[in-house]
Formats: C-alpha cells, sequence, structure tokens
C-alpha cells in the first residue's frame, strides 16, 4: 500500500454497494454459488468455532449459513456499508483495515469481496493475524478469467469509435498466485481451487444490469471518467451478440470464483519434520550401506 | 441534556471485547455518553450509530 497507486476507487466501491443494497432486484447468483461452496467447506471441517466473523461479504446469504450450520457460537458479521435490517455484532469496517485484535477469531469467512481490495497481500496478512493458532480461514471471490467476453466487446467497441480502449473490466487476481499469496501471508496448508460458472443472458445489456445489481461496475481508479455513451455500449452490446452469442441468441458470460482456504500454523498441524529428525536410516531402508558425503561412491 | 435524547442502541458487549483501532490495532475505549470508541493510539474516535460501530477512518472524529 502507502505510496503505490491504488487501483481501485473504495469510495466509489461503497457508493455503488449502497445502492446496490437497497436495491430489491438485486442478482445474488454469485453469491448463492460462493455461499453454497462455503457451507460444504465448512461442513468438511468437523469442528465447532467459538467466534467467526463473516468479513465483507455482501447480503446477508453467507452469514445465515454460518449462523445455520451449528459449527459456530458467535457470528461477527463486517461490512462495507452499514446493513439495512437490524443484526446483533455488525460492525462496518473496510477489509483492508481489520478492526479485530490478534489471534482474535476461531474462523474467517469472505465471499465476494476480496476481488475489490487495492491490497490482497496485506489483507490477508491482517485476516491471518486476526486468526488464532489452527484459526481457519475461508474465502471465495471473483477470479482473473471472469467476463472475457465483456473486456472484448468494450475493447473492440471503443478501439472502434474512440480510437483506443480504457479499463473497463477489473484486473482480478489468478488462481495461479494465490497458493504463494496465502503462503506468504503465513496461512499453512493453503488451498486455492477455481469454478467456472457460465450465465447466460438475452443481450449484454441485461449483464451490465445484473452487474450494476451487485454494485459491480467499473469501480478502478483508472477508468475512464467520459461517461460510458449510447454508442459505444450499443457497439459493445453488437460485437458481444455477434461472438459470443448461442445458437438461439442468448449470450454467455463467463465467471470465474476462485475458493481458497488456509490455516493459522498451530503445532498441532501436519508438517515435515526438520531435517536431521528422522527415526529411521534411509540406507537400512533401502537395504544398502550408508556413505559419508565425502567418500567417493565408486570401487576403493 | 442526555436524559431528553432517547437512550442510545446499546452496543454489544461482545463487540467491545473483540474491536480494536483498524489502523494502529490497539484497544479502544467506550464512551457511552458520545457513543464512540476511542483510538488514543490513532487519535481517533470512531462514532456508534444505532448500535453498529463504524469502524472507518474516514469517518472518525480527530481528537486531541
Amino acid at each position: 500500500m502507502g505510496t503505490m497507486t491504488p487501483l481501485f476507487d473504495r469510495a466509489l466501491l461503497v457508493r455503488r454497494l449502497r445502492r446496490a443494497a437497497a436495491r430489491a432486484d438485486g442478482a445474488d447468483f454469485l453469491l448463492r454459488r460462493a455461499a453454497d461452496d462455503l457451507a460444504e467447506r465448512l461442513s468438511a471441517v468437523s469442528r465447532r468455532f467459538a467466534v467467526a466473523a463473516d468479513v465483507g461479504t455482501p447480503g446477508e446469504a453467507v452469514a445465515e449459513l454460518l449462523a445455520a450450520s451449528g459449527q459456530v457460537d458467535t457470528l461477527l458479521r463486517l461490512r462495507p456499508v452499514a446493513p439495512l435490517t437490524g443484526h446483533a455484532l455488525v460492525v462496518v469496517a473496510d477489509e483492508e483495515l481489520l478492526p479485530l485484535g490478534g489471534a482474535s477469531l476461531d474462523l474467517l469467512v469472505s465471499a465476494l469481496a476480496l476481488q475489490w481490495v487495492n491490497d490482497l497481500p496485506g489483507a490477508l496478512a491482517q485476516f491471518r493475524r486476526a486468526l488464532r493458532p489452527d484459526g481457519l480461514f475461508l474465502g471465495a471471490f471473483v477470479g482473473g478469467d471472469s467476463l472475457p467476453e465483456l473486456r472484448t466487446a468494450f475493447a473492440a467497441a471503443e478501439a472502434e469509435l474512440r480510437g483506443g480502449a480504457s479499463p473497463r473490466v477489473a484486473p482480478f487476481v489468478d488462481l495461479s498466485e494465490m497458493g504463494g499469496l496465502l503462503q506468504r501471508a503465513g496461512f499453512a496448508l493453503p488451498v486455492a481451487d477455481r469454478d467456472r460458472l457460465v450465465v447466460r443472458y438475452p443481450s449484454m445489456l441485461e449483464l451490465i444490469r445484473d452487474l450494476r445489481a451487485m454494485g459491480a461496475t467499473n469501480a478502478l481508479v483508472e477508468r475512464d471518467r467520459r461517461p460510458l455513451t449510447r454508442g459505444v455500449l450499443l457497439r459493445a452490446a453488437e460485437i458481444y451478440a455477434g461472438r459470443f452469442a448461442d445458437a438461439d441468441g442468448r449470450v454467455r458470460a463467463t465467471f470465474e470464483i476462485l475458493s481458497v482456504s488456509g490455516w493459522a500454523p498451530d503445532a498441532s498441524q501436519q508438517k515435515p519434520l526438520r531435517p536431521g529428525s528422522a527415526g529411521a536410516r534411509l540406507a537400512d531402508a533401502l537395504g544398502t550401506s550408508e556413505r559419508s558425503a565425502g567418500e567417493k561412491a565408486g570401487p576403493r | 441534556m442526555s436524559e431528553q435524547k432517547p437512550a442510545p442502541v446499546e452496543i454489544n458487549p461482545k463487540l467491545l471485547e473483540l474491536l480494536v483501532c483498524p489502523l494502529t490495532k490497539t484497544t479502544l475505549e467506550y464512551d457511552r455518553e458520545r457513543q464512540e470508541l476511542i483510538s488514543r493510539a490513532a487519535k481517533l474516535a470512531y462514532p456508534i450509530r444505532d448500535g453498529i460501530p463504524i469502524m472507518l477512518p474516514d469517518e472518525a472524529r480527530a481528537i486531541e
């Protein structure tokens, strides 16, 4: 963070999320998919968690699932904007500035929020710090292979009509980077996986309407401040329909959800032995005799 | 003065236990009268609105 140029305009993002939360017709298919996936991963861990936090997840679907799982005693809800309906234990917070002390949680869950943080390594390090030893982090967020069709259609339309493309779709994180990011944040036994979801729409315009309902329209700092003209929008929709339509005329939109998990290190976890701590000789296992490293292996 | 105002929604005591200053990660003092969580280290007072702590430095009040 610090002097680095931020990628996302977080204040704008919060305004978008607030607007999205106020709408009743929010498109929640991504959230439902992420919630189901989190619930499944949680139930695979046969353990109770005394204190859990749901960090940044839009809506209450994930929190409700956590509460219903019977595996969580106290559930904290950290939200970028205050929810409209009252809940106990709600805190308005930024996932990049976690207001939680070190080693205060047993479980931290975050769905569909991490794709918009400016400093993902920093956020992950804070998550890890907030967990007690053997605490679990379960995350799901939008990955780098999402909306390639939309990227292509906008780039082509803007190149045609404006003589240059501006970033319209955020550069999300790739799956291949996640394992390393989790490890660097200090998580043990990190796992990263992906799930692809193809959604079909009558046209690109309905896709945009869904993205707006999710508060997911362009919040990039470097975005083109000129309003998107109707001409560019319609041309992009035309290109989208021309390249990404099925036989029945409906267009495809691909979403990628990255699922990640990691544990705060604890002595009880499986880990490699220290060098030199072996209880049996390799030579014995191989049925051969051991030679010191300085000795040549050839005939004497 | 405070007798005339409706009683504020009380913050959940569990929250007071768990929350720290998001900037300095140091403990907070609860100002019940003003409904604020005070970070001496960051010199900021975070508001509590309807029982919901707003732990955003941008929304906090600078204190001395």
